[in-house]
């Protein structure tokens, strides 16, 4: 049965529908504004729940009966344990077992690790899963072989949809490295530890039932509690909540791609002439080498000035830890960790604070702290001459990486792409993204290692780079140089099929992703 | 060749932007291409054309072609299917990408030449951004750093990449084998605007001029004016006691290199990091250069992790009397370049003695002297080249006696 679309404000054909849901399309960047209160989960009393406060239960399968796990029910999860998480697959095991159908998976993120949940879309215990989807899930959701139709949302969007009621999440298990028989939880200790649970705070305030998994039970009080046990249900524990190497990499690593490590020198570069780097900067910048480069050599350059970052938002490595130690950086607010010595950071240093997505990143928050960034260095699959950014598709049509923040992050004042010109012979700029994942308007810098194209309508950038020397070049001249290289690529071919909505920050439908065309 | 069948290129899970050819003349049944493509749904068509174009330019008809891709830019693939080609047939015919606008531009014998980045000649993924590091010049490597069996591919490639791949104004250079086959190599490379060769393994003038005859032949078949200057690298103990005469063997030789790893070999000791078993070789390299009035140019440095301890090489190797470094990683380019060019200081030791001697000029005095110390001609004239190479980096402005004037009034 083909849905209704609409074209909403981006030009995108979108469904008016999704998964049986009114859909409300794209109006235009903050155009969207619902009314009303927000969900909220049923009252619970506080009688129901044992006086001396243990409320842990033999088992996950029994804290699942005990939450009445049945059919078409929403579970959430969250990807703090990243690719060493035991736990969310473990849920639909038990599900599986127990004969419930058509769940759907509301993670904050997917890994490789949750391959496995393909044969429970497969069988019919998941219906669908309305998060992130990497590798051999994307290829399954763009193969068509999920039942439902998959939801894509930000970080930040995900909590919105939490707090405005579009997902009413029934039962969130929860991962924790450490927690006590109430349920207060947190991030760091045991042998599990992944520093940060900054995504989970919606999950255990909104869900209907909380489950908190642990392979580290301390005594009361689980300090500083990141989760709070007057919102949790049941306590498990389990031997092991995840793999440690996988969920911190033992170090994080810069680029040794003498190509990468040039666009990272042309973007420090860009930011020192461009005046945006000052003394009391605050900054973003991710984990992959290319970023990890720019940090060290933005690092340099105000080291060289005598400036001081004030913050940094994380996700954390040790690159930027060393910026706190060293004294270049005032502090990190932080929502994930991604090594040791991050780890090591949030657990000793009082200037390393967590600090969940929820405040940094959702749309019904009065006020969120990516707007207050001066510097948000950020990836994309693709770009096209309208600056409008592609991170879930590549350009062969198949769903392959979640938003993550993406879509959050390009709220800050500058939001900077430094992406190589191609990749292999994959161009990154093209004439429109397979996808659209977000406006140009808010894209203000892409830097390559053939030139820097600024966004016309940063007139001020354009100005400030007068003199400077930067190859600063249009975006068309770029992407006519990567099709000069590379040759012009043929575009991806998709059938009516709509097999996953992505939904812009506010929890409109921004773009939808189609199955791939079979011959 | 008695086989029907020719493989050329890379494959693998860990090759990116290289194809693997696997071709088979057949006598009937049309040309039947069997293609997988990491970028197939982009590019898979346009592969297909490509290939189904280079058999009909050499007229074959009846062909099965296994074509394992990994992003290959068209250049590389139009490079490992001609060498297949050339395995299982004899044409004179050449297939030839277009040769770049921007390429086309010459250099001069006394241009700097402070680094000199080395691309592997059968490394397509290495060679499409080598441009992009700043490098003095970029050598496309035919020698050591391609197997004997895979010469023949790297030739097409290299001659392929001289006309596809941008230099970015960066001297265009490729090192040939030695002997024959080096001879061989200038066919692939003289027609295609290259700049400069690197003659490997030189040990006397007569191997000078024979690459100069064949250079001037291909020249004048192909009528070519620019020129092609000869770089000669001196890596024995016979090559360094020759190494005047060969400096000398031809105004095309501009500069001359000392190899370190094969001298050492032939010295019969083992290459240390104070260098002293090189010492006389490399002073004596220094010393020849400078009397033919040509560039001397040091040898490699191998360690491309330690970047500290590059830097002190290179302001060794400046003391020393060098001009020039060879690199191995691009990431050694800016270190060799910033240690190679004159430092604050020595500009401005420089400004004062030029200002001094201008002074003087002018003032009709024959004697130059700055406070109390007198200064000699020939610092005078090192002076002026600090300037000038300062200026001409960007380090010092070409109107800095004008400022400097302003300055104190």
């Amino acid at each position: 049965m083909a849905v209704r679309t609409v074209i909403n404000a981006a030009g995108r054909s979108v469904p008016v529908e999704i998964n049986g849901r009114k859909a409300v399309p794209f109006k235009g960047v903050g155009k969207h504004r619902p009314r009303g209160g927000k969900y909220s989960p049923p009252i619970p009393t506080c009688n129901d729940f044992p006086d001396d406060g243990n409320k842990v239960v033999k088992s996950l399968e029994e804290a699942l009966r005990k939450c009445g796990l049945r059919d078409g029910m929403t579970i959430s999860t969250h990807h703090h344990l990243r690719d060493g998480d035991l736990i969310s697959n473990k849920v639909f095991d038990l599900a599986s077992k127990m004969g419930v159908k058509d769940l759907v998976w509301f993670p904050s993120a997917s890994f490789p690790c949750n391959d496995p949940v393909i044969k429970y879309l497969e069988d019919g215990t998941i219906n669908r899963i309305e998060g992130s989807m990497n590798g051999p899930l994307g290829r399954f959701v763009s193969d068509g072989r999920m039942k439902g139709t998959a939801v894509l949302r930000s970080h930040g969007g995900r909590v919105q949809a939490i707090q405005d009621g579009e997902v009413k999440i029934d039962i969130a298990v929860l991962a924790a490295p450490t927690c006590d028989f109430f349920g207060n939880a947190k991030g760091t200790g045991g042998n599990s530890s992944c520093g940060v649970l900054g995504y989970a705070k919606a999950d255990s305030m909104y869900a209907s039932k909380v489950i908190v998994v642990t392979d580290n039970l301390v005594d009361v009080p689980c300090y500083p509690m990141e989760i709070e046990g007057n919102y949790v249900d049941y306590v498990v524990v389990v031997d092991k909540i995840g793999i440690p190497e996988k969920i911190v990499s033992g170090t994080t690593q810069i680029t040794k791609s003498p190509d990468r490590l040039l666009i990272a020198e042309l973007t420090a570069a860009f930011l020192e002439k461009s005046g945006i780097l000052k003394d009391g900067v605050t900054m973003q910048a991710g984990a992959g080498g290319t970023s990890l480069a720019i940090a060290v050599f933005v690092d340099e350059i105000l080291k060289k000035k005598g400036w001081k970052s004030k913050f940094g938002f994380g996700g954390s490595t040790k690159y930027m830890v060393k910026m706190l130690e060293e004294g270049s950086m005032g502090y990190i607010l932080d929502a994930q960790a991604f090594d040791l010595d991050a780890v090591r950071s949030i657990e000793n240093n009082p200037h390393h604070i967590p600090y969940p997505v929820f405040n940094a990143y959702n749309y019904h928050s009065k006020g969120n702290l990516t707007s207050m960034m001066d510097i948000m260095i950020l990836g994309a699959t693709e770009i096209d001459l309208n600056f409008n950014g592609n991170v879930v598709t590549h350009s062969d049509g198949y769903l392959l990486h979640g938003i993550g923040g993406w879509q959050n992050c390009l709220h800050a004042r500058n939001v900077i792409l430094p992406v190589p010109l191609f990749r292999d012979r994959i161009p990154v700029i093209v004439d429109e993204v397979t996808t659209l994942c977000g406006p140009g308007e808010l894209i203000d810098v892409i830097i390559t290692e053939r030139g820097i194209a600024i966004n016309p309508l940063r007139k001020d950038l354009i100005k400030s780079l007068k003199g400077s020397g930067l190859p600063v070049r249009t975006i068309k001249e770029l992407k006519d140089e990567a099709e000069r290289i590379c040759g012009k690529p043929r575009k991806a071919e998709f059938e009516d099929k709509i097999v996953a909505a992505i939904k812009w920050v506010d929890g409109t439908v921004i773009d939808v992703v189609r199955k791939i065309k079979t011959k | 060749m008695s086989s029907k069948i020719a493989t050329t290129g890379n494959a693998g899970p860990k090759v990116r932007s290289d194809c693997e050819i696997k071709l088979e003349l057949t006598e009937k049944g049309g040309i039947k291409i069997d293609l997988s493509s990491k970028v197939k749904t982009l590019y898979g068509d346009s592969i297909k054309d490509l290939v189904k174009t280079i058999l009909k330019f050499y007229k074959i008809k009846d062909a099965a072609l296994t074509v394992t891709d990994s992003g290959a830019l068209p250049f590389v693939i139009a490079a490992r299917m001609e060498a297949a080609i050339m395995r299982l047939m004899n044409s004179d015919l050449e297939y030839l990408p277009d040769m770049l606008k921007e390429n086309r531009y010459s250099t001069t014998a006394g241009r700097r030449r402070f680094s000199r980045l080395y691309i592997p000649g059968n490394n397509p993924g290495m060679m499409i951004n080598a441009g992009l590091h700043s490098a003095d010049g970029i050598i496309l490597d035919l020698e050591d750093s391609v197997a004997p069996e895979k010469k023949d591919e790297a030739r097409f490639l290299v001659r392929n990449a001289l006309r596809q791949v941008g230099f970015h104004g960066a001297e265009r250079m490729v090192r040939i084998n030695q002997g024959d086959a080096g001879l061989k190599d200038l066919h692939y490379v003289v027609p295609h605007n290259v700049n400069l060769i690197l003659l490997p393994k030189c040990e006397n003038k007569e191997q000078v001029i024979n690459v100069e005859s064949e250079i001037f032949r291909i020249s004048s078949k192909h009528k070519i004016t620019v020129p092609v200057y000869i770089m000669p690298i001196i890596e024995s103990t016979l090559g360094v006691e020759n190494s005047y005469d060969i400096a000398r063997a031809s105004k095309n030789v501009v500069a001359m290199a000392i190899g370190l790893e094969d001298y050492t070999s032939d010295l019969g000791v083992p290459r240390t990091a104070e260098g002293n078993e090189s010492f006389y070789a490399r002073t004596r390299i220094i010393v020849a250069a400078k009397a033919a009035g040509i560039q001397p140019i040091d040898s490699v440095f191998s360690d491309v992790g330690d970047m500290e301890a590059l830097r002190l090489n290179v302001l060794k190797s400046k003391a020393l009397g060098f001009e020039g470094m060879g690199c191995v990683h691009p990431r050694q380019v800016p270190v060799i370049n910033e240690g190679f060019a004159p430092d604050a200081n020595e500009i401005e030791k420089s400004k004062k003695i030029v200002s001094a001697f201008e002074d003087a000029r002018k003032n009709g005095i024959g004697v130059v002297a700055l406070g109390s110390k007198m200064i000699d001609a020939p610092v005078v004239a090192r002076a002026m080249k600090t300037i000038e190479l300062a200026m001409s980096l960007g380090r010092l402005p070409e109107n800095w006696r004008k400022e400097e004037r302003s300055e104190e009034k």
